[in-house]
């Protein structure tokens, strides 16, 4: 393996031209640039979970745990109290993280964490030749629901602000600069950082279009307010129609995080 | 005969038997003796009928006794089920100011609380004291106790005891024995000192009885550095944990049947990421929810299959506190040394049951170093050895790439389903398999009591080793208690039972899941002694059965 180089010798089998690429190349600007920044490279650690997405680690010539389904926020948290100089981002899928591993997500918002989570949003279980997930449109002709799925979708990004998130952001897979300098700042930002990455998938669910139609660029919003946080992230339900889709940050505040706590009053 | 006493103290949930039964066993410490305390309780909070048995003897006796000499009612419940369960001329001293008794002493508990001014639990401080001074116990040693054990209004509680000390007669006169008090701890307490005697940095828990109270232990105790944290569940707990292991930091987990069955995908993860682990699994009567807060040796067969897939694992089931200490401190070196699972077996009543414990024990135990990478040319998280061991390097480590992968993987942990890697990669967690089964042979990993000789040999493990040793002492029989049960220390085992001609298995569950792990290594049983109340086996249980067999 070349340690300069920031990807592995591991053939990528992502669909030709699926987003996840944008997603890899925003991932490998953001480090490349954090470790400009004096981060060094040995304290950055990757986990994920299964699904498209967690091929990603594979890629990427950096620490990794390859994790279960569901479970990689877990693994992540138990990474950054062993060792909080660490730098742990966390690559989960909607499966995995909105339907079989919610309950961490949850907690690990709630307890603010230091950690960061990158979530492969490609609203179906692509890997498994593709089934609905918790942000399926209602109607979402899946394997599984070839009549249209029956459920509505929630909003993560609202789920996890009133969970005790302290930055919350969305970015689009194919608007890379914009994705990396979201990146950035989660991966800077002291607490839990969840970035919601709308990626569609060009094989099962192709909703490029859909997104390039609706998603614009906050601007000078004021993001320290969860109120106003809440009411930006409700635009958009996750429902097909004619919302506007707001990408950018929508709230980061400071709070004592997880670990901090944890040790606050050790000598470990 | 040496001297041998069972004390029954009991009350309603609330009322403080259980520390007042304690407090008892630190009394005859104190006075020489060994001490094994049965503690039976129901899961409320209030009410209903807990009660503690406390076992004194010369000899380190670890059951507990058909019939009490003494017995001790904080209420009329107590009384009333425990009357027919003391010896002829056995004792009962009764709390007067609730109970009608023409049998036994009353002493009025209650009233002296108040009239010195204390708070209704001091009943239990007038119970014990009131007991103290009818056995013939000194005051100085019953003010040594309170002393050291009691927290809160010492000053007060030592009034009571006084006044209630005064206004009782001696009746009998318990002999001090010429031997060293020991320490006293619960098989739970002891799994956590030995854990942290090993380098446990991390205790990751979701409260489930039996195991709960090796985190409480933890959290009271921050001078032994092991930090507690508790997820939102046992699926979190494990995860967590095999993150922090990952990145360097000893880390346990504890549950019971219930929860670890929650953690048994990442049980597998464990395995096929080569993540060291020690997992405290504290039996408790099943299926399913069953019954909190009563024993059965039920979950053997469970954790020594539970998990997808082929890979290496240790089970070790201690039977006492000294066995719990050592085994946790073992158990934990043993994960690190071969990075894979370790689970430690526990019961109940291991857990939860107070032993005498030779403070030799504590300095068995010391963190021994896994191999670690020599920081020369290129890292390989899964380097092929001939062990089976790759050394270790965590993230952070400079010039180093750790990728650790739940998927099957090549040398360097990147995700790989190849033939050929595969059956290499398959092949170096095998190898690990038969280094951890001849590290086994040179570990202490049966323990033989009784009559070496006999041609009649009991195999028995966890709790029920203790009932087992009283059995093979009376009888003049032979007892093997496996401890190390996976990888199964086969030439170990055949050589004990060299020159036996006889087998029977004792534990308390239904379907004699010992009886089937040594039928699977080749060793056939002539007759299982089960018993699956939850209650564990009087001596005079399995002697009945025994000699209905033999």
């Amino acid at each position: 393996m070349n340690q300069k180089n920031l990807l592995t010798y591991c053939l990528n089998t992502w669909c030709p031209g699926c987003p996840n690429f944008g997603i890899l190349e925003a991932v490998r600007g953001a480090i490349s640039e954090l470790i400009e920044k004096g981060i060094s490279r040995e304290n950055f650690v990757l986990t994920c979970g299964i699904g498209c997405h967690g091929k990603i680690v594979d890629y990427l010539n950096l620490n990794s745990f390859y994790g279960l389904h569901g479970r990689c926020l877990c693994n992540a948290q138990g990474i950054k109290l062993a060792n909080p100089n660490l730098k742990v981002i966390a690559f989960v899928g909607d499966g995995d993280a909105y339907n079989e591993g919610i309950s961490h997500l949850i907690h690990a918002a709630k307890r603010n964490s230091n950690i960061t989570v990158l979530v492969h949003d490609n609203r179906n279980f692509a890997l498994t030749v593709s089934q609905f997930t918790a942000t399926s449109p209602k109607g979402f002709k899946g394997s599984s629901t070839p009549k249209g799925s029956i459920e509505e979708p929630f909003n993560p990004l609202e789920l996890v602000l009133t969970s005790g998130a302290t930055f919350v952001a969305r970015g689009y897979a194919l608007k890379i600069v914009e994705l990396k300098d979201l990146i950035v700042k989660a991966i800077e930002h002291d607490g839990f950082s969840f970035l919601e990455i709308l990626q569609p998938c060009i094989t099962f669910f192709d909703t490029r279009k859909f997104y390039e139609e609706r998603i614009y660029k906050l601007k000078d919003f004021d993001f320290s307010l969860k109120e106003k946080a809440l009411e930006k992230v409700r635009e958009w339900d996750y429902k097909n129609g004619d919302k506007k889709i707001p990408t950018g940050i929508f709230y980061k505040v400071e709070k004592p995080t997880f670990e901090e706590l944890v040790f606050k009053f050790s000598q470990f | 005969m040496s001297k041998d006493y069972s004390i029954l103290i009991g009350g309603a949930a609330g009322q403080g038997s259980r520390l007042a039964g304690n407090l008892i066993a630190k009394i005859f410490n104190r006075l020489g003796y060994q001490i094994y305390v049965y503690e039976d309780y129901q899961s409320l909070i209030r009410g209903g009928h807990n009660f503690s048995q406390i076992r004194v003897g010369e000899k380190g006796f670890q059951s507990r006794r058909e019939k009490n000499d003494f017995l001790l009612a904080l209420d009329k419940n107590t009384l009333n089920l425990h009357k027919k369960d003391l010896v002829q001329n056995g004792l009962i001293i009764f709390n007067s100011d609730r109970i009608e008794s023409k049998e036994g002493v009353g002493v009025q508990i209650e009233r002296i609380v108040k009239e010195m001014g204390g708070i209704p639990i001091m009943a239990n401080t007038a119970l014990i004291s009131a007991f103290s001074k009818i056995v013939g116990i000194d005051f100085e040693i019953l003010k040594e106790v309170f002393t050291t054990e009691i927290k809160k209004s010492i000053d007060l509680n030592l009034k009571i005891a006084k006044k209630t000390f005064e206004e009782t007669k001696t009746l009998l006169k318990v002999k001090k024995l010429e031997q060293k008090p020991k320490i006293l701890l619960t098989g739970n307490e002891a799994i956590a000192l030995g854990m942290a005697k090993a380098g446990l940095k991390f205790y990751f828990a979701y409260p489930m009885t039996p195991s709960t109270s090796i985190m409480n232990f933890f959290a009271s105790r921050e001078s032994l550095n092991v930090k507690v944290i508790q997820p939102e569940n046992e699926i979190s707990v494990i995860n967590m944990a095999l993150g922090a292991a990952f990145a360097g930091k000893r880390s346990a987990v504890g549950s019971s049947g219930g929860g670890f069955a929650l953690m048994v995908e990442a049980l597998s993860l464990a395995g096929q990421s080569e993540t060291p682990i020690l997992i405290v699994e504290s039996q408790r009567g099943g299926p399913s929810t069953g019954m909190p807060t009563y024993n059965l040796q039920g979950d053997l067969s469970f954790v020594l299959s539970a998990g997808h897939g082929d890979f290496p694992r240790f089970v070790i089931a201690p039977g006492d506190a000294e066995q719990c200490f050592y085994y946790a401190g073992l158990g934990l070196n043993l994960a690190w040394k071969y990075q894979t699972p370790v689970i430690l077996l526990a019961d109940k009543d291991v857990s939860e049951n107070t032993f005498s414990v030779d403070e030799k024990i504590f300095g068995l135990i010391k963190p021994e170093n896994p191999v670690f990478w020599d920081k020369k040319g290129e890292y390989k998280r899964y380097k092929i050895t001939e062990n089976g061991n790759s050394p270790l390097a965590f993230a952070g480590e400079k010039n180093a790439i750790v990728k650790a992968n739940s998927y099957e993987h090549d040398e360097f942990g990147v995700s790989n389903d190849e033939e050929k890697i595969v059956e290499k990669m398959q092949e170096k967690r095998l190898k690990k398999y038969v280094a951890m089964t001849k590290e086994v042979e040179k570990l202490p990993a049966i323990k033989v009591y009784g009559k070496n000789k006999s041609k009649t040999a009991l195999i028995s493990w966890g709790i029920s080793k203790g009932v087992a040793m009283e059995v093979a002492e009376d009888l003049g029989i032979k007892l093997i208690q496996p401890i190390i049960i996976e990888p199964f220390p086969t030439k170990q085992m055949k050589k004990t039972l060299e020159g036996v001609k006889k087998i029977f298995s004792v534990e308390l569950n239904t379907s004699g899941q010992m009886a089937q792990v040594l039928n699977k290594n080749g060793i056939k049983v002539d007759g299982k002694i089960l018993k699956y109340t939850g209650r564990p086996f009087l001596a005079k249980e399995i002697e009945a059965k025994l000699k209905r067999i033999l």
